[in-house]
Formats: structure tokens, C-alpha cells, sequence
């Protein structure tokens, strides 16, 4: 790649951030130069982006017809999924997944929905709610 | 550490260490860390899935680049894991105030100054801090323009994730580092070690032989078109997104082989270079290519992406084979 082939498409992924890439100046000497995005990569990213959002939608569909847990929708909006939410609560997978059922959330203990609110970033007010949580001042 | 200045780097390990040897007086560039790290690799492995797709990757795995560098220049580096948050948390606070230059591995998912779109749960970021001041941190992330600062919640939030590659409060520091490198030896090592990788791996999921196999499986991609879709964006995300330096570090490796070539003054080095870009080259063409085919998901061309695949990996693998060549002369007549 030539340095003034560095594609600057002004990706909105970076939110404005640049990043390196390495690239060769006219003489071929290896020079860093900064991309501010690149229309290919932004696809992709945005595309797993779309994928999260698109499921989180679908769970909170269901959510409110009452067939599963908030706890599903929640998963969703953190950009996780159930063999991670699994992994980051130290919980058995089967065990995770009878949870985003409706009944088997609503029974849980106060120990355990503490456990899901840790992962998740979540109080156990906020985990019980399917919708997301009102933003702080300092929440990333 | 009041010197240490910040300067950005592509990739966050190879920026992390090149950054931390900078700063204890050895001069290191970020493509000749990566390079004697022999840190470039291919690996495509459909039983390791993370987040539902397979594993996919351009380089060896975390942390083999900082103790693969350290290893072969003789650096003695400080790791320390914590099973304690508050004990890591202590422990960084000491490093800090003793004047240390401290390198994390941290979760992406929880820095706030990250982009919103770039946040996913990816747990092997690396990044350096160099100062505290009251509860915020001062951070010199490598991937970004300029320093930042991180308060001790979020940070140690980062620090102590849990799920896969899960950091467990790493923090590093370097307590030695040589007087002088024999960039003569340890050159030489880092590309017949890289060759190993790439041509000699024992199973065909690695180095060459994975490009290959990757290629046949988008040959005879199923599922519906959306599937299709995230599994392709999926090897562009791995090949592009934060910290590659362009197509899959194959433009740093090449940038290591010029600096190289000066060193060792070493023509056959700086044409390996030239070769080793327009690789680079070639995996950006694939990349532009999935863009497009996407854009059409009713009829993809398999064929075509997985016969650009293959021409990445024909061409890496002469280019493999011509440094072993240049490593044998090398050896003949240095007897």
C-alpha cells in the first residue's frame, strides 16, 4: 500500500479517532500514516454492531409478549451472548438459558439476579426492567 | 515517569512493549518488536468460536508477542496476575508511585474513551499507564492519537473481567533491559522461526495451510445470506478493525523487513519487503472484494473470494520460501 492510497473515508466507528496504519512513501520507505476510515472495515464493524441491536430488538419483542426474560434483552444490549453471559457469571450454560425464560427469571433468588446485574453492568432494578438503563454521568 | 511521551502505534501489544523498552533506554520500533517477535501468523480454527464465529487470526496470540521480544533480547519483565481486584488495584498504585511505567491487559468493552461501534467484549487490549492523579488514571493507550485518562472504577472494572482470555489483573513492567541488541543473531532467529510458523505448522489449520483451508470453506459457504454476511465481514473485522497496521500486519512484518534489510544490509531482505506488500496488497484486494460481493448477497461469488484467498496464500507461501532460501546462503556463508 502507498501512502496516499491510505483510504480516509472518515469512518463513523472511529468517532473521529485516527488510526496508524504503515504504508510506503513515494521513494518505498515504510512511513506511519493515520487513516481516518476505511468504508470496507466500517461495514463489517457496523454489521456486528447491527447484529447485537437486531437481536436485543427481537428479545425485547418478546420480553413484552411475556415468553422471556429481561434478562435476555440485557444480555443482548452488552453485546453478549449466552455462552459468554455463561462464562462471565461462572454459571452452567443450560442453566443460563432456562433464565431467559419468563417464569424461571421471575423465581430467582436475589443472589443470583445479583450475580446476572454484575455481569451486565446492571443494578437488579435496572436487570428486571426491559428497557435500557438511564445513562450516567460517568457509565462508559 | 515524568519523560514519557506518548506515541501512537497500530497494534496495542507490539505498542505496548516497543513503547516500554523505548522508555527504559532501548530504541525499538513497533514493526522491529513485532517482527523479533516473530509475531506474524495465520491461524483459522472452526472449534475455538468466539461470540458464535470461529476464531480467525493474523498474529500469534496475546501476550506471545511481549514474552516471545522479551525471551529473545534477553528484557527481564515483571508479570503479575491478581485474583483480588482491591490487591491489583493496590499493586498498581504502588508501581505508579514507585515512578514504574505499568502495561495492562484489559477488556475493550469497559473504556469509556473507546468508540461507541468499536466496544465489543475483547478482553486482551493492552495499553500502558504512566501516572495517577487522585482517582484518574493517565493512560497511554498505544492505538490512539494522544493519552487519555481513566477513573480507578472503570479501569479496574477493565482489568477484572471475566470470559475468555480473561486478563486477571495483568500488569507488567520491564526491570532490565540489555546494553546493546546483536541484531545479527536475533534477526536471522525471529524470520526462521516466523517461516516455521507460516510453512512448517504441524496442523493444516495454521500458517499457509489455514489461508488454504479457510478459502475452501468460503469455496462451499452455506446458511442464509446474513450468516454468509457476518462469517465474510468476519475475517475482514479480524484482518482490519483497531490494530492490524493494514491487512492483517502483513504491511508492519514488511515494514520490519525493510528496517531489517538496513541493519543487516541485506538486498534480499528489502525485495522480501517489497514481496511482503504487495501480499498486504492482495489481502486488501479480498477485503474490497467481500465489501462488494455483501452488497449483493443473492448471488455471491464463492469462487471468486475463495480464489483470491488462495493467491494470498500462494503468494506468502513463495515469499516464505524465499527467506528460507536467503537464511540458508546466509548460513553457508557465514561458515
Amino acid at each position: 500500500m502507498r501512502a496516499d492510497e491510505v483510504p480516509q473515508d472518515n469512518s463513523s466507528t472511529y468517532a473521529g479517532h485516527k488510526k496508524l496504519l504503515y504504508a510506503r512513501d513515494q521513494h518505498g520507505t515504510y512511513t506511519q500514516v493515520q487513516s481516518s476510515g476505511w468504508d470496507v472495515e466500517a461495514a463489517a464493524t457496523q454489521d456486528a454492531v447491527a447484529l447485537y441491536e437486531q437481536l436485543a430488538e427481537q428479545a425485547l419483542q418478546q420480553v413484552h409478549a411475556g415468553r422471556r426474560s429481561p434478562l435476555l434483552y440485557h444480555m443482548y444490549r452488552c453485546r453478549m451472548e449466552p455462552t459468554l453471559l455463561a462464562q462471565v457469571t461462572g454459571l452452567c450454560r443450560w442453566r443460563v438459558r432456562w433464565h431467559f425464560r419468563a417464569k424461571p427469571f421471575q423465581r430467582l433468588s436475589d443472589a443470583l439476579l445479583q450475580r446476572y446485574a454484575d455481569a451486565l453492568n446492571l443494578s437488579v432494578a435496572q436487570l428486571k426492567q426491559p428497557a435500557p438503563p438511564a445513562p450516567q454521568a460517568d457509565s462508559p | 515517569m515524568t519523560s514519557f511521551t506518548h506515541q501512537q502505534s497500530a497494534h496495542c501489544e507490539s505498542g505496548v512493549i516497543s513503547a516500554l523498552l523505548r522508555a527504559n533506554g532501548l530504541p525499538m520500533s513497533e514493526p522491529m518488536a513485532f517482527g523479533l517477535a516473530n509475531a506474524l501468523a495465520f491461524a483459522y480454527i472452526p472449534l475455538v468460536k468466539l461470540a458464535g464465529q470461529p476464531l480467525i487470526a493474523y498474529r500469534l496470540p496475546p501476550q506471545f508477542i511481549i514474552k516471545g521480544l522479551c525471551k529473545r533480547l534477553g528484557v527481564k519483565i515483571n508479570f503479575r496476575r491478581f485474583k483480588d481486584p482491591i490487591a491489583g488495584a493496590l499493586a498498581l498504585d504502588d508501581a505508579l508511585d514507585q515512578g514504574q511505567l505499568v502495561g495492562l491487559q484489559t477488556s475493550v468493552y469497559y473504556l469509556p474513551y473507546f468508540p461507541e461501534e468499536m466496544r465489543f467484549h475483547f478482553n486482551a487490549h493492552n495499553l500502558l499507564v504512566y501516572g495517577r492523579d487522585g482517582d484518574q488514571y493517565q493512560i497511554s493507550d498505544p492505538v490512539f492519537e494522544e493519552p487519555t485518562t481513566v477513573s480507578a472504577k472503570h479501569l479496574t472494572r477493565a482489568r477484572f473481567v471475566r470470559g475468555p482470555l480473561a486478563p486477571k489483573g495483568l500488569m507488567y513492567s520491564v526491570e532490565s533491559v540489555p546494553e546493546t541488541i546483536d541484531y545479527e543473531t536475533v534477526i536471522p532467529a525471529a524470520i526462521d522461526r516466523n517461516i516455521k510458523v507460516m510453512l512448517g505448522a504441524p496442523l493444516p489449520i495454521i500458517g499457509v495451510r489455514g489461508i488454504r483451508f479457510l478459502a475452501r470453506k468460503i469455496a462451499k459457504l452455506k446458511g442464509s445470506p446474513q450468516e454468509q454476511r457476518l462469517f465474510l465481514g468476519h475475517i475482514v473485522r479480524m484482518q482490519e478493525e483497531i490494530g492490524t497496521g493494514g491487512a492483517g500486519f502483513r504491511f508492519i512484518y514488511a515494514s520490519f523487513l525493510q528496517e531489517a534489510a538496513q541493519l543487516l544490509n541485506a538486498p534480499e531482505l528489502e525485495r522480501a519487503s517489497t514481496t511482503m506488500t504487495e501480499v498486504g496488497d492482495s489481502w486488501r484486494n479480498f477485503a474490497l472484494a467481500v465489501a462488494k460481493e455483501c452488497k449483493q448477497p443473492a448471488n455471491m461469488d464463492h469462487a471468486l473470494l475463495a480464489q483470491l484467498l488462495l493467491s494470498c496464500a500462494e503468494n506468502e507461501r513463495q515469499l516464505w520460501l524465499d527467506l528460507r532460501t536467503w537464511l540458508k546462503n546466509r548460513k553457508v556463508v557465514n561458515r
